[in-house]
């Protein structure tokens, strides 16, 4: 670790986050002669956000890669992106994102990032995503070796309690360090701290009291304070407020920082029934991802934003072991009880659904013919009846992982203010800004992409400025 | 289920670890995981002896402790692992001598020692044990002597080694099928190149959080120079027997050239691996036996250093009591390897057989 800093002396660039986009931010201004510091508000053991959390990132790339079967053509992930926001993306960022996510794979590997090939259950993502050897945690301590070796200074469970900005250009960032407030100034700040998926607070303001319901995946850190101090400084903003990613996870999950384990993966071999045990959406709508990302807000709208994925012994082998025992009994009637259901309502909605169920060839893999005829909900793949005992349940809850509010940014990075006018000092990086690429939906390793494109870009930017 | 906190904790691990598997790219451990839905006692014990402690697995996770998931796999499987020795040592009576080894294996080699040279003193012939013999050890102890007493301990420990890995193989592989030849060769190329001491490419968390090959080059060095030692053994015992060629046997003859080889790697590697036991962060260890870990790196020590010194001055009026200094920590050795360190490397290469053989029948859940 390095010694702390000398704070009275202004840094050339003071990076505030601590993820993938603020260490790409910081070691490309340290590689182009910068004092940088990078200023995280969590303990260090919690350091680096979401990222954290992550695994692979999505890159471009002409197939030579050791580690990805391939190619990816820049079209092809230009054509997934606007697919899955539905055109909600500033196309000339959307296309900087995917040309620029070429260099990644090399810039990254420079860096001391290692990469493994895909295995087991993620061979699909081969082709368009690299994986960080050991997960998104081997890869920042990867970024952060770096970042110390270049003289980069980091210090942790220092959050920024207030930025100090005139007419759009940042002067110093006040950081809130063992009790005691102490500014920080610099030649340029690059944001780079995240979304507020952890800010309950203000997730209720857009979803009521359903938010105390809500688990969040990643840190309690993520608290978009500095988001909030940027909008208010005259920042333009970027993305839906009210929106945020969400998935159905495993309802015993801790409230925050569960992760990857907590999901669950059997939406689509049963039915999933809410507090009054109906069905309540058709679970076999889609395949995975896009099942994955739906099924949260599905569950945010339901009674007490509680549902339940039920399965038979028929399928209970063919998705991933979860973190909690699944909830199991001999009968329907049984496990209605122990999930504190009514057991005639559980029931009549299973035995409704049996008999709707038309024969069919069950093949998780492809949009199989097993659907159901004649529900007002229907099933319309992979229906098979639920029959076989024992029967079991895992509760659900909505599962938030980021959100879209971010600031507006321009290709070099740099944010955008109400006026439309470039920031003259203030880049913005990954998640805080991702809104501006991804307006709506998700694409696996997205994030990161973004978060290494705009943080390199802003990690210049910034750098050019501090010298000039 | 489980019968002792380390497999409960364990099993709590490894159902945590199934459910997130970002690790599959470090080591065997987590692919070999990810073929099981459910764990038992064997399940675990064949992960444990999978492990090779190299602690990437704690660096990279995103759930190790303060995280309230507090996710620890190289230290549980550490205590899991040291447990299955106690749990398949033959015979069972002697499973106790992994509780407190350290202390076990120093007095067994005391008192081997001590026998050594106690029994010279009141068998052999004085002036034989005092006097220079011109390197010729038998003067010293007779041949038949030497010979008689350790093959008669070799044979005791291989039949011990026998028993306790039967036991193993049958309840790590359950009732998988037998492994052929191909799962056994792979193991061999694995454990000759320590294939899982890596962390996935970058090495052991050896000195601090940092990935270093340095663990992983001194325990090649440990385990070549015994196995250049046993070879040395090998070639002596095919001179004496096949070609009556008897010892001492000159500087550049090949058992001596094999023996100096093997002991300057028994010198430096146990060395080495100790001070980096040392500087190791102890979170990732199992604390209450790493006694048994340095015992053992100090009996290949020891019995390299006495072989030197024996060499050096064989020729010398002191060749006497050398020899009965050597041949005591070498019995030491001997008789401590059933119920020590030792047999680390035999349970990890069966589960490095299990491995290979699970591999090529390509059974991955999903």
């Amino acid at each position: 670790m390095t010694a702390v800093p000398d704070f009275t002396e202004p840094f050339d660039v003071v990076v505030a986050g601590g993820g993938n986009a603020a260490l790409c931010a910081a070691i490309t201004a340290a590689r182009a002669g910068c004092r940088v510091i990078v200023i995280e508000g969590a303990p260090e053991f919690y350091r680096g956000g979401n990222t954290r959390h992550t695994r692979n990132l999505r890159c471009a790339h002409d197939g030579t890669a050791p580690t990805m079967t391939g190619p990816y053509a820049a079209e092809e992930f230009l054509d997934d992106l606007y697919r899955v926001t539905g055109g909600q993306t500033d196309e000339v960022l959307a296309k900087l994102t995917v040309a620029n996510s070429i260099q990644l794979l090399g810039w990254m590997d420079e860096q001391g990032v290692r990469f493994q090939p895909p295995l087991g259950g993620t061979l699909s993502l081969g082709k368009t995503n690299a994986f960080f050897l050991g997960g998104g945690r081997g890869a920042l301590n990867d970024l952060y070796r770096r970042a110390e070796k270049l003289g980069v200074s980091v210090i942790y469970g220092s959050p920024v309690v207030a930025l100090n900005i005139s007419d759009g250009f940042f002067i110093s960032a006040v950081i809130k360090r063992q009790g005691k407030q102490i500014p920080i100034r610099g030649k340029a700040l690059v944001a780079a701290c995240g979304g507020f998926e952890a800010n309950i607070e203000w997730l209720k303001e857009y979803w009521g009291a359903a938010a105390d319901n809500f688990l969040i995946r990643g840190t309690p850190y993520n608290r978009g304070d500095v988001l909030r101090m940027l909008h208010a400084a005259d920042v333009m903003p970027v993305g839906d407020p009210t929106q945020c990613h969400a998935v159905a996870i495993d309802a015993r999950a801790p409230k925050f920082d569960g992760g990857i384990a907590t999901r669950l993966d059997s939406i689509v071999f049963g039915v999933v029934v809410n507090r009054d045990a109906q069905r309540f959406y058709d679970e076999g709508e889609e395949t995975w991802p896009k099942r994955y990302a739906i099924w949260g807000r599905l569950v945010a709208q339901q009674p007490d934003q509680i549902a339940y994925t039920i399965v038979d012994s028929k399928s209970f082998h063919l998705f991933m072991p979860s973190i909690f025992p699944a909830i199991q009994a001999p009968t329907i009637g049984e496990l209605a009880t122990k999930l504190a259901l009514r057991p005639a309502s559980l029931e009549k909605s299973i035995a409704d659904f049996n008999a709707a169920v038309r024969p069919g060839t069950f093949d998780h893999a492809v949009l199989d013919d097993c659907r159901t005829e004649g529900l007002a909900i229907p099933k319309s793949h992979w229906a098979r009846a639920i029959d076989k005992p024992p029967f079991y349940a895992y509760p659900l809850r909505p599962g938030i992982t980021f959100t879209y509010l971010g600031v507006r940014v321009n290709q070099e990075s740099r944010m955008l203010l109400n006026s439309g006018a470039p920031s003259g000092n203030m880049f913005a990086a990954g998640e805080i800004m991702a809104g501006n690429v991804l307006g709506k939906g998700y694409l696996a390793g997205i994030g990161m992409t973004i978060g290494a494109v705009f943080g390199r870009l802003a990690g210049q930017g910034a750098a050019s400025h501090a010298h000039n | 289920m489980h019968t002792t906190s380390a497999l409960h904790e364990a099993d709590r691990l490894m159902t945590i670890c199934n459910a997130c598997r970002y690790c599959e790219g470090l080591c065997a451990v987590f692919p070999a995981m990810e073929m099981r839905f459910t764990f038992g006692d064997g399940d675990l014990n064949y992960l444990a002896n999978l492990c090779h402690q190299c602690g990437a697995c704690y660096t990279d996770c995103q759930y190790s402790p303060p995280h309230e998931f507090s996710v620890n796999v190289p230290e549980t499987l550490a205590r899991l692992r040291n447990d299955s020795y106690a749990h398949y040592a033959w015979p069972q009576a002697l499973s106790g001598a992994f509780e407190r080894n350290g202390l076990i294996v120093t007095l067994l080699a005391a008192v081997s020692t001590a026998a050594f040279v106690l029994g010279c003193v009141a068998f052999a012939d004085r002036t034989a044990l005092f006097s220079a013999n011109a390197g010729d050890f038998y003067k010293v102890i007779p041949h038949k002597a030497m010979a008689g007493l350790f093959g008669a301990v070799a044979l005791y420990v291989v039949a011990a080694f026998w028993m306790s890995l039967r036991a193993f193989w049958r309840d790590i592989n359950g009732d998988g099928p037998n492994a052929g030849f191909a799962a056994f060769g792979r193991a061999v190329a694995d454990t000759m190149h320590l294939t899982y001491l890596h962390g996935g490419g970058g090495g052991c968390t050896s000195e601090d959080d940092q990935p270093s090959p340095s663990r992983r080059i001194y325990h090649h060095l440990t385990f070549y120079g015994f196995m250049l030692c046993f070879a040395a053994t090998c070639v002596a015992t095919l001179y004496h027997y096949a070609f009556g060629w008897h010892a001492p046997y000159a500087i550049f003859s090949l058992p001596v050239l094999l023996g100096i080889l093997g002991g300057i790697g028994l010198l430096i590697g146990p060395v080495g691996l100790f001070m980096l036991s040392r500087k190791r962060d102890p979170i990732l260890v199992d604390t209450a036996r790493k006694g048994m870990d340095t015992a053992f790196i100090a009996m290949l020590f020891l019995t390299s250093l006495t072989g030197f010194a024996l060499m050096v001055l064989r020729d010398t009026p002191a060749m006497g009591i050398l020899l009965a200094v050597h041949l005591g920590v070498v019995l030491g050795l001997f008789l401590s390897l059933p119920y020590g360190k030792f047999v680390h490397g035999l349970y990890r290469f069966l589960a490095l057989v299990k491995y290979a053989s699970e591999r090529r029948q390509g059974k991955f859940v999903e």
